[in-house]
């Protein structure tokens, strides 16, 4: 294996610029969130630093950095002050497999457009998002402050709980990344996107791609299981005792999860960077990325920013669930849901293998909606009946 | 010197320290904390050895769903910092006894096997494909079926078994 020193400066070179984005996405994100709600709620929104805004994220940067930075008395310090970093890397390095774009030739050597291309990248993802929940668990016990503690455990436990079906969906797009393949599924990034070019996943499994955004909506802390805003009724979360930047740091991961969450559901449901999938043969496959590797980026940004302006959108209109609702929501719902759905979709793939047919691959999507019917249903019914009782 | 043995070299000192920092921190979340940076220094021993399917179960399953359990107890709880108590009177020569008993067992199986047999090949990138990744879950699920299922068994039971004791506690407290 020859290490020469171009390989490194690739890899670190990949490295910075999927960092970079994410900073960088971070920041604009903040502004499309606030100029989105705000024309939702019939607002105008930050308008005044520069053309439509585009300067308010450095100017809120800039506020961020000079605030006054309070360390309570009594915290648990080395802790106190790693738990934002400690949220804020999982935030980042889970970007690493994700591939934005297909490959393309410079100086004789092939780059790929993904930091690193791993075999096992599906499990990568479940590593990093289980690990993130230190940062949390952290922040709320070194805060010595018994509401931020039991913030801490309230979002730790949200954070697990949604994991076990999170970690289901992931396996719904395995399992069908073995369709029509005689090898069987991959759990590579870059194979489970190619294996969607004839047919999105989330046309075979629209419940599972449903399924996936409420899971990551937990996930990430975001509306409407955003327990840490609680400020009123909960005295907030886990960040109750942080100021300043150390507080920017955590809204920063929050950001960067929704921007990597999108990433990761695009990549496993919607085509990842590849075109719409009956778009391959317009102008004789002229808007294809196999033709033109730069396209891959512009569809993953498209598809980033509408993935992104669903979670906003959600925001904006939904109220607050509350915490026994959420965690019955997770456990009572979500995971027997995923359960099934894993096993019709299994199911479907070994009919197609045995019979030979791709007709049957319908029966998944026909039984999913069908699974999610009832199960809207029910939860109708459960509220109809007892509007104040558990799910 | 390599790349991979400077690796190798600082994540051992890493493992280590933080082995040693989890023996002797009075703090329990501490303790919990330094295990968790094993776990993961483990982890990357595993991603060396050309393991990654190992490294991120390693991960997934210690350092993100039991470490994070256990801290989830400890802090519940609210330990403050352990006291230093007294040992029990046999424990101290007991430890010291087995101790030199691993110790001159790891040197023996150093000093004897290491010579004779070769160094293990370090499974190049060969091995490390999707193939293998394959073929280990067809195993699993061929081969090896009857003890994975007898494994899910246990822990099925062992999970039945909290939550039958914890709703016990439950009643009595009512």
């Amino acid at each position: 294996m020859t290490m020469d020193w171009t390989m490194w400066l690739e890899w670190f070179l990949k490295g910075l610029v999927m960092c970079l984005i994410l900073l960088g996405g971070f920041a604009y994100l903040t502004l499309y969130e606030r100029r989105a709600l705000a024309r939702i709620q019939t607002r105008v929104g930050p308008n005044r630093a520069g053309p439509q805004g585009i300067l308010q994220p450095i100017a809120d940067a800039v506020k961020l950095i000079f605030k006054e930075e309070l360390t309570p008395a009594s915290v648990y310090k080395t802790v106190f002050i790693l738990a934002p970093v400690i949220t804020v890397v999982p935030s980042l390095v889970i970007a690493a497999v994700i591939p934005l774009g297909g490959t393309f030739m410079l100086g004789g050597r092939e780059i790929a457009l993904s930091v690193a291309d791993l075999n096992v990248g599906v499990l990568y993802l479940t590593a990093i998002a289980s690990v993130a929940v230190y940062g949390i668990v952290l922040a709320g016990w070194s805060s010595n402050n018994k509401y931020a503690m039991l913030g801490g455990v309230r979002s730790a436990a949200q954070m697990i709980s949604y994991e076990i079906s999170l970690g289901l969906c992931f396996v719904l797009a395995v399992i069908l990344s073995a369709l029509g393949n005689p090898e069987g599924g991959s759990m590579n990034l870059r194979e489970i996107v190619d294996a969607q070019r004839g047919m999105w996943f989330a046309v075979y499994q629209p419940l599972g791609a449903v399924i996936f955004f409420f899971v990551t909506l937990a996930e990430v802390n975001r509306a409407p299981f955003d327990m840490p805003e609680a400020e009123q009724e909960l005295t907030a979360g886990y960040h109750a005792e942080y100021s300043g930047m150390k507080f920017a740091l955590f809204f920063m991961a929050e950001y960067q999860k929704m921007i990597v969450v999108s990433l990761i559901g695009i990549t496993l449901f919607f085509g990842g960077y590849r075109e719409l999938w009956f778009m391959t043969d317009w102008f004789g496959g002229a808007l294809s990325v196999d033709k033109h590797w730069f396209l891959g980026p512009v569809y993953l940004f498209i598809k980033t920013f509408i993935f992104l302006f669903f979670m906003i959108w959600v925001r904006a209109t939904w109220p607050r669930i509350r915490y026994d609702r959420l965690m019955a929501l997770g456990w009572k719902i979500f995971l027997p849901l995923c359960l099934a759905l894993v096993f019709i979709t299994a199911v479907g793939i070994l009919l197609v293998d045995f019979t030979g047919s791709r007709v049957w691959i319908w029966g998944v999507p026909v039984l999913s909606i069908l699974c999610g019917a009832a199960v809207s249903a029910f939860i109708y019914r459960d509220l109809r009946r007892k509007s104040h009782g558990r799910i | 010197m390599n790349s991979e043995l400077i690796v190798f070299l600082v994540l051992s000192l890493v493992a280590i320290a933080t082995a040693l920092g989890m023996l002797f921190s009075r703090n329990a979340v501490y303790a919990a904390l330094f295990l968790a940076l094993n776990f993961v220094a483990v982890a990357i021993f595993y991603l060396l050895l050309g393991a990654p399917f190992v490294a991120m179960a390693q991960i997934t399953v210690y350092a993100g769903a039991i470490m994070v359990l256990f801290l989830f107890v400890i802090m519940l709880l609210g330990v403050k910092d352990l006291e230093p108590t007294r040992a029990l009177p046999w424990q101290k020569p007991l430890a010291i006894a087995l101790s030199v008993i691993l110790a001159a067992e790891a040197t023996y199986v150093l000093l004897a096997k290491a010579r004779t047999t070769m160094m293990v090949a370090s499974p190049d990138a060969s091995l490390n494909t999707m193939e293998s990744l394959r073929n280990l879950s067809v195993m699993l699920f061929s081969d090896y079926l009857f003890p994975f299922e007898v494994t899910s068994i246990l822990l099925l039971v062992a999970m039945i078994g909290a939550i039958v004791l914890s709703h016990r506690n439950k009643k009595e407290t009512k």
